[in-house]
């Protein structure tokens, strides 16, 4: 139990700590690495909490796809963080004072918080038996049977995300040199290749 | 384990059929030659809208439960979806000769036209908070890239960037506000919350109301209601003029529909809790529309602050829905039904008249440029003004009429200071919708806009300038649906 907690609060301190520093460091890059850190430590707060599945997804679409892509398009944007920062001092009293109203309505709200005597009767899906089922299972009984529309419905989601990217950055340009298998299959010798009579001594 | 039941698809099939066309039409877009694809998608589009129009009205009637009670089809449902297609039907007819004229005419146009419409769709029928943020993301992604999809100007890539971060901040609070209510209710059933508030014992703790407050405003600013209508006089200029007739009515009959159903039917208990935050957003987007529309020298942005102060005069009806008579609710429901129905026809025939307004292939979007139409065009002329009248409220055009429905409905149930707000500032509004029928026809005649007038938009015009005029002969078919589609929200 002990080393349990001792775990969590390693996990939780070091997510917190990695957080503050991808919105404070200097250089992006250091930024993407440290929002890198904070999704392994997630990681390893969700696998304390038993849902191992979701550990492992956190870790492969989060470090593996995404972070890698920030990482990317970071480096390839060449962003000048002088210029960012320019005006954060201007800023800073207005976006304090936001700050701190949410930050006092958060504490209002949670100061009353208790969980509901009816919280068990209420819950949309029972939990099942961990020793029975594995979590990948649980999950996927429920993601494909209750909750299908919001599957789809995200599917459909990404769909337009795919469609946006392209059609705001495909462009056909002019002059690119593309392989065209058909052309390069269907071309004749007699079309390209020309034989001329070369009389001796005079050249071409 | 029990087997799962394998739910109803019936009161789905508008959405399945949109999804499946979309998809389809799509693949075929990609495979056909540019030229070819165009056209074709088009065409498809329409009438994949149309099948869906019809199989929306021979649903069965009554209320139907689908996907574990998070989807809901019933008379409300429907009359806002019908408006939403009707709407996009309008938008993708009006849009042929401008992406044409500015080299934008491709496929893809037409599909995110199309899967918007789904998502509002979803957004109409959500019955708990996860379909209702699906629907609003779906819906809001495909309107994001539409803002910017004439991509060579700087101005729509600005609306639409501008549109995408805003939305996106929108979206944080409404899920934030979401995780609250959840927290401290346990669910995100619709029905489920109705009654959990609806218990005499329950108290509501402040993290409820914070929850309610940010997703009304997130809500809020969906419809581009002040205070959170900063974006829309930006985006409605910037976007393409198309989109901009297709975000000031489709998007904002969605998004109308959803803010009436999250306030009635999950929070319908806590009326008195929500019910002064409507009335100041409601006060403060007519003032803000009344005054800010003055000063405008570009008519899409007008348009922008014209329909602001819509949205105000509208959500009077929802502040007279919060309170505890119900009787009266329906009335304000139904009030704003038939307000945001004229509002739709009126706000469509002035696209289209903006859509007219070019001369020598460059649209012209500056208000002066309207000057001594009523020489040059006298048809024209006289449909705007018909529209300008209508929407500053002039009897007998509809305009009027819908103002009416709402000021009776405000009085009856005892907001009369929030209806006297509202006259005094549709008098103010009045000035700068005049202010134009002035330009038309006192001022010195300009060049001519390009003639001739393309027949989609012709035939918008003469529909939305039909409606207006004769609402007054025969108002009962609109009025009678839109008390069906009002009682519908209040069973018992």
């Amino acid at each position: 139990m002990i080393i349990q907690t001792l775990a969590f609060y390693l996990f939780s301190s070091v997510t917190v700590f990695a957080a503050v520093m991808v919105i404070s460091s200097k250089n992006p890059v250091h930024s993407v690495l440290f929002l890198i850190l904070a999704f392994f430590n997630s990681a390893g707060l969700f696998v304390l909490l038993g849902a191992e599945f979701l550990a492992m997804i956190l870790v492969v679409v989060y470090v593996g796809a995404v972070a890698v892509l920030f990482m990317f398009v970071v480096m390839m944007l060449d962003i000048n963080i002088a210029e960012l920062k320019h005006g954060f001092l201007q800023y800073l009293p207005l976006g304090g004072v936001v700050g701190l109203i949410l930050l006092l309505e958060l504490i209002l709200s949670l100061g009353g918080f208790i969980i509901s005597s009816q919280s068990q009767s209420s819950i949309a899906a029972p939990r099942p038996n961990i020793n029975e089922v594995t979590n990948t299972e649980a999950i996927g009984n429920l993601i494909y049977t209750n909750y299908i529309y919001f599957f789809q419905a995200a599917g459909l989601i990404l769909l337009v995300a795919m469609i946006g990217a392209i059609v705001l950055t495909h462009r056909s340009r002019e002059n690119v040199r593309k392989q065209n298998i058909s052309d390069q299959i269907n071309r004749r010798p007699q079309d390209t290749i020309e034989i001329k009579k070369v009389t001796t001594g005079s050249g071409v | 384990m029990s087997s799962p039941i394998f739910p109803d698809l019936i009161p789905v099939i508008p959405e399945i059929l949109i999804a499946i066309f979309s998809m389809f039409l799509l693949i075929l877009g990609v495979f056909l030659r540019e030229k070819l694809a165009e056209p074709l998608i088009r065409y498809g589009s329409l009438i994949t809208i149309f099948v869906a129009f019809i199989i929306l009205i021979v649903l069965p009637e009554g209320e139907a439960l689908t996907f574990g009670n998070s989807f809901i089809n019933n008379e409300f449902c429907i009359y806002m979806k019908a408006l939403v297609l009707i709407s996009s039907a309008a938008s993708i007819l009006m849009a042929r000769e401008f992406l044409h004229m500015h080299q934008m005419d491709r496929f893809e146009f037409y599909i995110l036209i199309l899967l918007a419409v789904l998502g509002m769709f979803m957004m109409i029928s959500a019955n708990d908070f996860i379909a209702l943020y699906l629907g609003l993301e779906l819906q809001s992604l495909s309107l994001y890239v539409l803002a910017s999809f004439q991509r060579e100007s700087t101005r729509s890539a600005e609306a639409g960037l501008k549109y995408f971060i805003l939305g996106a901040l929108a979206s944080g609070l409404f899920l934030y506000g979401v995780t609250l209510i959840y927290g401290f209710t346990g669910n995100i059933n619709f029905n489920f919350l109705y009654s959990f508030f609806g218990d005499p014992e329950f108290t509501v703790p402040i993290g409820v109301i914070v929850g309610l407050v940010l997703i009304i405003g997130a809500l809020a600013f969906k419809i581009s209601a002040a205070p959170f209508h900063m974006w829309a006089p930006d985006v409605y200029q910037g976007a393409p003029t198309p989109v901009t007739a297709f975000f000031s009515v489709a998007p904002k009959i969605a998004a109308i529909a959803l803010i009436i159903r999250v306030m009635i039917v999950p929070f319908g208990n806590l009326g008195e809790q929500w019910q002064q935050i409507i009335i100041f957003i409601s006060i403060a987007s007519m003032v803000l529309g009344a005054f800010a529309a003055i000063n405008q020298t570009n008519i899409k942005r007008l348009m922008a602050y014209s329909s602001i102060g819509h949205i105000g005069y509208a959500l009077m009806g929802l502040a007279v829905a919060a309170g505890p008579i119900t009787s009266y609710a329906k009335d304000g429901i139904q009030a704003m039904l038939v307000y945001i129905t004229i509002y739709l026809f009126m706000s469509l025939g002035t696209f289209a008249c903006i859509l007219c307004m070019k001369r020598g292939d460059r649209m012209v979007e500056e208000i002066s440029g309207l000057s001594g139409l009523s020489k040059n065009n006298p048809v024209m002329a006289g449909v705007l003004t018909v529209l300008m009248f209508s929407m500053a409220g002039i009897p007998p055009l509809a305009g009027f009429f819908g103002k009416l429905y709402i000021f009776q409905a405000a009085i009856q149930s005892g907001l009369v200071g929030l209806a006297v707000i509202g006259v005094l500032t549709s008098v103010v509004g009045a000035f700068y919708y005049l202010r134009i029928v002035k330009i038309i026809y006192f001022e010195d005649a300009e060049e001519k806009f390009d003639r001739p007038i393309a027949p989609e938009l012709r035939g918008v015009l003469l529909v939305s300038g039909l409606f207006i005029v004769l609402f007054i002969f025969i108002p009962t078919p609109i009025i009678s649906l839109a008390e069906v589609a009002a009682l519908a929200l209040f069973p018992g």
